[in-house]
């Protein structure tokens, strides 16, 4: 199923502070912390994204804390993926355990605007710009990763390996 | 070729002869921790899981440190979601109000990291115990469950960066400031998904203290984890302290590092990081006078016994500007004692600052000192974000705490001599 969205942009070295703020980590339900996504960035951007939406991100997206309610809260504004030039280590572990698609294209970075029309196929990386009539072609993910993200993250894969799931 | 210590400790716990970087390794974990931001959501994915126990009580760890005491009814919620798993599983290392400090402080001081041990902790800042010759790494509540359940996880081995300090540290030149540069060096995804390794014979003239703020914000630069090999001075420490036999571990001669920096110290001078990020490391004198109206002494950087004493140092016949709130914020009950027999905290007292009991609070924006719009706060944490500390509109200094208790003083950022230079005001 490909995922098709409109693309909102936001800068390098994102911190998961700025996707959540520290005040509001008293809950760990995806809706409650996407009413105050990107509250410290662009207050108005939330109100933005429509489920199915594509966040294209910079360098280093998600750096700083370990908080996992940070791709909880994208999760939870119905970010179907985020494409950035990078990733913070944490975050790029939590956003596969919790089914959030991470793609890794500097390229796509660089060139989508905000607002454009995107189209990506999650298991080729390959990303559609239906705006601009233009293709690129994320990083692929590593096999390791992908198992997890086929097992639906880190707690299914768990549960398969200790043969509490049919594999 | 040989290994770095952070390969073979990843080696030994995965019951591998030796790892590259770049592999994917399962390693077991010697002990984990959680937060109470962090560990409902653990306790969560643990649940759903489905297993009935953890896999060894005495390998797992519970402090509620952010928000605790509980700020609201919804924190305090969580505080008890913790509560009920710890008392169903009989958990023995659960530490609530009044025997809680910061986690990363704490569970260092109780014995619970050793060198050559694998550590992980649902906080980012986990990377702390590196100053040990422990490989202790962040992870989120997921990862976290995992090895709760497992006593496993997987890593990708990171490839090392070797940062060496030579030459004498200069008065006021500390720990925190020796990273802060490193960090203003490399940038904040400088060391991303690396391991940093903190060398040098300046080392050795850091006390113990001071060389866990250094691994403690290896996260700022990215990294997976910081580490330093363990000399007599960290034996010595943890000896006293090891609850387990431990196998120190050393990098070999011919490791290799994918990187190395040579600093010289001795010219160093006291630095801090200006908003709004870690990495925007300039020397003090560099910023001298920017107006201030708060500033925080503590955290899990800089809230030891040490910080203490080197603002202590400065405050000692001193009075805390008019226009400024200075917050004193010992990391643990024990820190705070010692705080307590030293006189230090009739001198803060004696200065007009606030002395809180152990929380994160301040660092996160979370309560205890939490910062308006346009406000500005000299503090001894790791992180100036936007918003990181309150009002998106705050700005946020990152000094250590000499510089933050000199700041209190006059009002400003100066470089501590300036305060310690004037005779003291009796």
């Amino acid at each position: 199923m490909p995922i098709r969205g409109r693309a909102h942009k936001v800068g390098d070295h994102i911190d998961t502070d700025l996707i959540i703020a520290g005040r509001y980590l008293v809950t760990t339900d995806p809706a409650q912390l996407a009413a105050h996504l990107f509250e410290d960035l662009d207050p108005e951007l939330r109100h933005r994204i429509r489920p199915g939406d594509v966040l294209v991100a910079g360098e280093n997206f998600g750096q700083g804390s370990s908080r996992e309610h940070a791709p909880l809260a994208l999760v939870g504004a119905g970010v179907a993926a985020v494409v950035a030039a990078s990733y913070a280590r944490i975050f790029y572990r939590n956003a596969f355990n919790n089914g959030l698609l991470l793609l890794e294209c500097p390229e796509a970075s660089r060139t989508v605007q905000d607002g454009d029309e995107l189209e990506i196929d999650p298991h080729t990386g390959e990303i559609r710009n239906l705006t601009r009539g233009q293709v690129y072609r994320a990083r692929p993910v590593p096999p390791f990763m992908q198992e997890l993200a086929r097992a639906g993250g880190i707690i299914p894969y768990v549960r398969r390996r200790l043969g509490l799931e049919a594999s | 070729m040989g290994m770095t210590i952070t390969e073979k400790i990843l080696a030994s716990h995965a019951d591998l002869p030796r790892v590259e970087p770049g592999e994917l390794v399962e390693c077991r974990v010697d002990m984990l921790f959680a937060n109470d931001i962090t560990a409902p959501l653990a306790i969560q994915q643990f649940e759903r899981i489905g297993v009935d126990r953890v896999f060894d009580p005495d390998r797992v760890a519970f402090v509620l440190d952010h928000y605790s005491p509980s700020k609201d009814i919804a924190s305090a919620e969580q505080c008890r979601i913790t509560r009920e798993f710890v008392r169903k599983h009989r958990l023995p290392h659960f530490y609530d109000v009044g025997r809680a400090g910061i986690a990363h402080v704490l569970l260092a001081e109780e014995g619970f990291v050793a060198p050559g041990e694998l550590f992980v902790g649902a906080d980012s800042h986990t990377c702390n115990h590196g100053a040990l010759g422990a490989f202790a790494t962040g992870v989120g509540s997921s990862d976290l469950a995992a090895a709760m359940a497992t006593g496993r996880l997987w890593f990708r081995v990171p490839h090392t960066l070797r940062f060496v300090f030579r030459g004498t540290l200069p008065r006021w030149v500390t720990g925190k400031d020796l990273v802060l540069r490193v960090i203003g060096d490399i940038g904040v995804d400088g060391a991303r998904y690396a391991a940093m390794e903190f060398a040098g014979p300046v080392l050795q003239q850091l006390s113990m203290d001071e060389r866990f703020s250094v691994t403690n914000m290896a996260v700022e630069a990215g990294a997976k984890n910081g580490i330093m090999e363990p000399d007599e001075a960290v034996l010595d420490w943890v000896r006293r302290r090891a609850r387990r036999p431990f196998q120190p571990v050393y990098s070999d001669p011919d490791a290799t590092y994918a990187a190395v920096y040579e600093y010289d110290v001795t010219d160093m001078q006291p630095v801090v990081s200006a908003p709004p990020s870690p990495a925007n490391v300039v020397p003090v004198t560099e910023v001298a006078g920017v107006r201030v109206d708060q500033c925080f002494i503590g955290t899990c950087t800089n809230g030891r016994i040490e910080d203490l004493r080197q603002a202590a140092r400065v405050l000692a016949g001193r009075r805390v500007h008019p226009d400024v709130r200075l917050l004193v914020i010992p990391a643990t009950p024990r820190i705070w004692r010692q705080a307590l027999e030293e006189g230090l905290l009739q001198v803060f007292l004696d200065a007009g600052a606030a002395v809180s009991t152990p929380t994160c609070g301040p660092c996160i924006g979370g309560h205890m000192g939490v910062l308006a719009d346009g406000e500005v706060c000299v503090s001894t944490s790791s992180r100036n974000f936007i918003g990181r500390m309150g009002h998106r509109g705050s700005k946020v200094y990152l000094s250590n705490a000499a510089v933050a208790a000199a700041a209190a003083v006059a009002g400003k950022l100066v470089h501590p001599d300036e305060v310690v230079r004037e005779p003291a005001a009796v």
